[in-house]
């Protein structure tokens, strides 16, 4: 049973405030990921829930209790650092034994521990080199291990992916996502990558500046982005913004008509004519308009991937990316019309909040 | 690549370029200034009393050969005479008198000649005078000097590690109020030399009973500025993630220091311990002032021992030096493995 909650949470290191207001509830076995850009205090909300840092103020508690001054061992979690952090005079063994020998844990049951969790992560015939004798892939399975061996009541994991190359990552991804699966355990997991955010999290936490921006599941952050900057920054490629008013429409729909003239119809319920808009649509809903009705826009360059096609054009103003399915023979230069699926637009007002959908 | 090429390699192909020239004669000339003396010194320790004040000086330990002959208790020493007649004869040297000498055939001592003392060369031999070194041991007590050296430099270098290592994981890992002006208090002690604070430093030894006691010569130098500065900025380079890391494995600030950050740290505690012997064993004054019992003499006050007011003993001294250096020639061949060594910059991504 481990179940984590952050109240109220703030942190400052001198004058400069790093963490405001964090509010979260982790419940028992969920995989959380915190994602947002570099310095967006992701890394240290993870030490503060670990105990390497203290809060400035709030409270931490872990299953009911607050461990606010707690020391990090005491806390019973476990982490795995971005640079791994294998003590470098010791055995992969040695390694993974260390925090059982600190607990006065009997020898026997350290050897039984060791060899179980080597067996798991397939490192048993690396278990006597030094981590300096192994490679990136190999020393992340054993900082991983290492957090593994203590039965932790929660696993916190700091970019743990980000020192390995493209392909290895892919495979570590999956690899973590069955760990978890398998250890039914708690992590709490943190990244730069959406993808990986994506990928992993029962549920995203996405900050910025110190702020929690939305906490959902990657679909609802994907489906609903709460404002501007997750829409943003969840998906790839990202959702392409354009800068609209709305205008008086038929009926009981809201309609937008775009800086280049062009107006398209939002789901959502009807707002005042004039009223600034941002309307965002991902790259997947663009598709091209058979009959030439939609938007004019100019390709400027065409990434052909293989199963889709990657289309940046420009159309009034706005750089625009459309990820149109299969292959497409478009040139640079060409004209091309673009159509916005319209069950898929996203609006938001001009503070970046999303416009709630019509009824 | 052989030796030899090695040595006729040169900058400019198969011509002596200027540089090459200069590199020979910088390094022919470095190594004379530095091996010289010490090759000249262990000579010069296997010569007897005589040998070192004869001029002008030989390279090699010569003694005259020294023959028994019937008639006399002592061995008399061989000379090579050339007679008034230009015939070369060996007869050994029964007696000086101003400047003609007594000389004898080995076969016939009771004939003796009279020789003018420059028609005649004595017969030199290679010899080994191996009593410099075994006399200071058998009647001058010297292993009891050489056990407290020993002594002395064993614990106060153990001491000085333990302590210096503690004080700089302290100043380089935690953050406290006043780190800083620790820093700086204990820099500002390299200012000071210790002939500035030899007399308050006796009053304390004395005060604390120390005086003439081999821990009154430790403990006042274990804890150096130069030790705590030279691990600081060494433990300034192990990644704090490792240390965060330990801790979350439950590892109280002791084991960090013991079992984290103490083997990373070897590279800088040997260039300590190799400092650390270097300085304790040839440490002079202080011992001096510290001891006044002979038996508690350290090496150094014991050679200067062999200094009296008159004469000095210089073939004691000579021999004693070299074994004094031997240990600090062992310490230093067996540490300097671990200078080179830097453990702590792999093993991190």
């Amino acid at each position: 049973m481990s179940h984590l909650e952050l109240k109220n949470v703030s942190k400052s290191f001198g004058r400069v405030d790093v963490l405001h207001d964090i509010d979260l509830e982790v419940m028992d076995r969920e995989f959380v990921v915190f994602v947002g850009p570099s310095g967006c205090g992701k890394s240290t909300l993870l030490r503060i829930i670990a105990g390497l840092e203290k809060v400035t103020s709030g409270e931490v508690v872990l299953d009911g209790k607050v461990v606010n001054n707690v020391a990090a061992a005491d806390r019973g979690l476990a982490m795995v650092f971005q640079s791994y952090a294998l003590y470098p005079h010791m055995s992969v063994r040695q390694n993974l034994s260390f925090g059982l020998e600190n607990t006065s844990t009997p020898r026997a049951e350290i050897d039984a521990r060791v060899g179980e969790i080597a067996r798991m992560l397939r490192i048993e015939e690396l278990l006597h080199r030094t981590p300096r004798q192994l490679s990136g892939g190999q020393r992340q399975r054993v900082a991983i291990g290492r957090a593994m061996v203590r039965r932790p009541g929660i696993f916190l994991l700091d970019e743990p992916l980000s020192n390995l190359d493209a392909e290895l990552r892919v495979t570590m991804r999956a690899e973590l996502a069955a760990l978890h699966k398998r250890l039914e355990a708690t992590m709490i997991y943190v990244t730069h990558d959406q993808t990986e955010a994506m990928t992993l999290a029962d549920r995203i936490v996405v900050l910025r500046d110190g702020r929690v921006e939305q906490i959902g599941t990657p679909l609802d952050l994907y489906n609903r982005p709460a404002n501007r900057f997750v829409a943003g920054f969840i998906g790839a490629p990202h959702m392409n913004f354009l800068e609209g008013r709305f205008v008086v429409g038929e009926g009981n729909s809201a309609e937008v008509e775009l800086d280049g003239g062009h107006r398209l119809t939002l789901p959502i319920s009807v707002r005042p004519a004039g009223e600034p808009v941002m309307v965002g649509i991902r790259p997947h809903h663009i598709g091209l308009d058979a009959v030439g009705a939609g938007i004019p826009a100019a390709v400027t360059l065409v990434e052909a991937l293989g199963p889709e096609t990657i289309v940046h054009a420009e159309a009034a103003g706005h750089r625009i990316i459309a990820a149109l399915a299969g292959q497409r023979r478009i040139a640079v230069g060409e004209t091309i019309s673009l159509f916005f699926d319209p069950q898929h637009l996203h609006a938001f007002d001009s503070e970046g909040r999303r416009l709630p959908e019509g009824a | 690549m052989s030796i030899g090429s090695f040595l006729t390699r040169r900058r400019g192909g198969a011509s002596w370029h200027f540089t090459d020239v200069l590199a020979w004669i910088w390094l022919v000339s470095g190594l004379i200034l530095m091996f010289g003396p010490v090759i000249w010194l262990g000579l010069s320790s296997f010569k007897t009393r005589a040998a070192l004040s004869e001029f002008p000086p030989t390279l090699l330990p010569y003694e005259t050969r020294m023959v028994e002959v019937e008639g006399h208790d002592e061995p008399l020493p061989l000379y090579r005479v050339t007679t008034e007649d230009g015939e070369e004869r060996l007869m050994v040297q029964v007696r000086r008198i101003g400047t003609m000498a007594q000389m004898a055939d080995p076969e016939h001592p009771e004939e003796t000649v009279r020789v003018p003392l420059q028609a005649r060369e004595p017969v030199r031999e290679l010899q080994l005078a191996t009593e410099n070194y075994t006399e200071p041991f058998e009647r001058l007590n010297f292993l009891r000097f050489f056990y407290n050296s020993v002594f002395v430099t064993v614990v106060a270098t153990i001491i000085t590690l333990i302590v210096n290592s503690m004080a700089a994981f302290a100043l380089s890992k935690y953050e406290f109020k006043g780190r800083a002006a620790v820093l700086a208090v204990i820099l500002a002690t390299l200012m000071v030399p210790l002939s500035v604070i030899i007399i308050p430093l006796f009053s304390v030894i004395n005060g604390l009973n120390l005086f003439n006691s081999l821990w009154g010569v430790v403990l006042p130098t274990v804890a150096t500025p130069t030790g705590v500065f030279l691990l600081r900025q060494y433990m300034l380079t192990i990644p704090d993630e490792l240390l965060e890391a330990a801790r979350m494995d439950n590892a109280s600030e002791w084991k960090i220091y013991w079992r984290i950050v103490l083997p990373l740290a070897m590279p800088a505690i040997a260039v300590l311990a190799i400092f650390s012997v270097m300085w304790r064993w040839n440490d002079f004054l202080w011992p001096l002032i510290v001891l006044s019992d002979r038996e508690l003499y350290t090496i150094q006050v014991g050679l200067n021992s062999f200094q009296g007011e008159l004469n000095v003993q210089w073939q004691y001294v000579l021999a004693m030096t070299v074994v004094s250096m031997l240990p600090v020639v062992v310490i230093f061949a067996f540490l300097q493995r671990f200078i080179t060594t830097g453990i702590a910059s792999t093993g991190i991504k």
